[in-house]
């Protein structure tokens, strides 16, 4: 019963919810708002979950002094700090002039633009490092991407004004990998991944996919 | 030709330099680069053109400060044009970090002098983040104040003294155009498959531009009615809306140096590599 429960739940609410998306009827839109209502609510339990999971793993990592503990120290301590500010703030802690709003204009922001703003530079490091062509497709795929990369800016349009042919600039050259050969390649990529998604709910809604009972096939 | 050979054994500070002033000069001394406007980009500005002055639309605002330079242009942008055309704009966010950039932009162009008489509750609504994901977005097709019972500022969607925008919002069918801008993951993918395919609301996507290749099928197929894939594509909807100098065109010079400079660490590493006799690499 510890899996026929479960299997038996998944099957019910998997099949109801395929139902609702084509029934409007109210005996399955009614069940099934309270069930995305349900998920919302789980989802929202799953921040303290994994909260208390950071918690948890960090302070185990601190108590053994494992490698790199002090920055495992400030984690939680900026953790703790954090939700204690916020909640001593109560409702209003969203304010402009509150200490969380402050945390978050002057730690959280510029510390998230700065790591997506350091791809830049690995990402130059990496194109002199690591990009190397040595086969045919390895420079089908440079070549391709050269184009892009210089046609979406406006410096390929100056690179390439001078050409008669309006094909032949790198603006128009970069629009037609975007629309013929990248959009194929990304339509069968989709088409090929929603059929995996497919199968792997239909699995799971007829009990063959149970990996995620605990964590046997 | 032993020069490109010794590249190889280039320390990689020097690229990263580089690559620093190559972003920092024209962000100091703009070039002034010239730009043209693409047609995902025209197609994104007729989009919300042919919606009917006046209506209420839909904004969500997917992102977190970590796409601050490619996103928020786009955001002010298309909240401008909306407000030009004389629509009521009620704003959602479905990433954790996002409010609070979010409500900064908000409000930083509602402080602009033509838009100064813009009323929050009124004309603007900012819903806040709610958690969930695409439950969020198919809770919201059977009533957006089920969804959202509280705005960003904490009142109640359901109290219209307060809030007098949420009086004719009930569900998608409010809705004349979605616009979505989105970072990545829940964003413009799950609008479409969960949103534009059930609830058939018309949808125009700005994005970064590592996801616009992702987007483009969605575009091809009528899914999406406009696309502005990075800050490229910010750029060019500050071009068709005749805001020189915006923040996504100040930008593009900064942006077309390093695409230039990526493009010659190809090549060059390239070179260095044949010239040395292969290995090495991924």
């Amino acid at each position: 019963m510890k899996r026929e429960i479960p299997l038996f739940l998944t099957a019910v609410i998997g099949i109801f919810m395929i139902l609702s998306f084509f029934v409007p009827h109210q005996v399955v839109s009614v069940p099934a708002d309270f069930l995305q209502q349900s998920a919302v609510i789980l989802v929202a339990f799953g921040y303290v979950l994994g909260g208390a999971n950071a918690l948890k793993v960090n302070f185990d990592a601190v108590y053994k002094r494992e490698p790199g503990w002090i920055y495992k120290l400030v984690l939680i301590g900026s953790l703790i700090a954090t939700v204690a500010i916020g909640l001593a703030e109560g409702r209003n802690w969203q304010d402009e002039t509150t200490r969380s709003m402050w945390i978050y204009n002057n730690l959280y922001a510029p510390m998230n633009a700065t790591m997506f703003a350091l791809l830049a530079f690995f990402i130059a490091s990496a194109a002199f490092r690591a990009f190397r062509i040595r086969t045919l497709e390895a420079g089908l795929l440079a070549t391709a991407a050269l184009i892009v990369m210089l046609g979406r800016v406006p410096v390929g349009d100056y690179a390439t004004r001078w050409l008669p042919w309006k094909w032949a600039q790198l603006s128009s050259l970069q629009q037609w990998i975007m629309d013929n050969p990248q959009n194929s390649a990304k339509r069968a990529i989709l088409m090929g991944a929603a059929m995996g998604v497919m199968a792997t709910g239909l699995r799971v809604i007829l009990g063959i996919e149970r990996s995620y009972l605990s964590g046997e096939d | 030709m032993g020069w490109l050979a010794s590249l190889q054994k280039l320390d990689r500070r020097w690229i990263f330099a580089l690559m620093g002033a190559l972003v920092m000069i024209p962000l100091l001394f703009p070039i002034g680069l010239k730009l043209t406007v693409s047609r995902p980009v025209q197609m994104f500005v007729d989009a919300i053109d042919r919606i009917p002055d006046g209506s209420t639309v839909l904004m969500s605002c997917d992102y977190d400060p970590a796409s601050r330079p490619e996103l928020v242009p786009m955001t002010q942008t298309a909240l401008r044009q909306l407000w030009d055309k004389g629509c009521k704009v009620v704003v959602t966010v479905l990433w954790p970090g996002g409010s609070g950039i979010v409500d900064q932009t908000l409000r930083g162009v509602a402080a602009e002098p033509p838009y100064r008489g813009k009323k929050y509750g009124s004309d603007w609504v900012n819903l806040g983040y709610k958690a969930g994901n695409e439950s969020v977005m198919v809770l919201m097709g059977q009533g957006i104040t089920g969804a959202f019972p509280a705005d960003y500022t904490g009142h109640s969607t359901s109290d219209y003294q307060a809030l007098p925008i949420m009086k004719n919002v009930r569900d998608y069918s409010s809705f004349p155009l979605l616009v979505n801008i989105s970072a990545g993951y829940p964003g413009t993918k799950e609008w479409v498959q969960q949103v534009n395919s059930r609830f058939h609301l018309p949808m125009v996507s700005g994005c970064t531009a590592v996801s616009t290749p992702e987007y483009y099928p969605y575009l091809q197929s009528g899914q999406l009615r406009g696309l502005l894939g990075g800050m490229a594509g910010a750029a060019e909807y500050e071009l068709a809306r005749h805001e020189h100098r915006g923040p996504a065109t100040r930008g593009m010079d900064a942006q077309s140096l390093a695409h230039v400079f990526v493009a010659f660490c190809i090549v060059l590493g390239n070179l260095a590599q044949r010239q040395r006799g292969g290995g090495g690499g991924a």
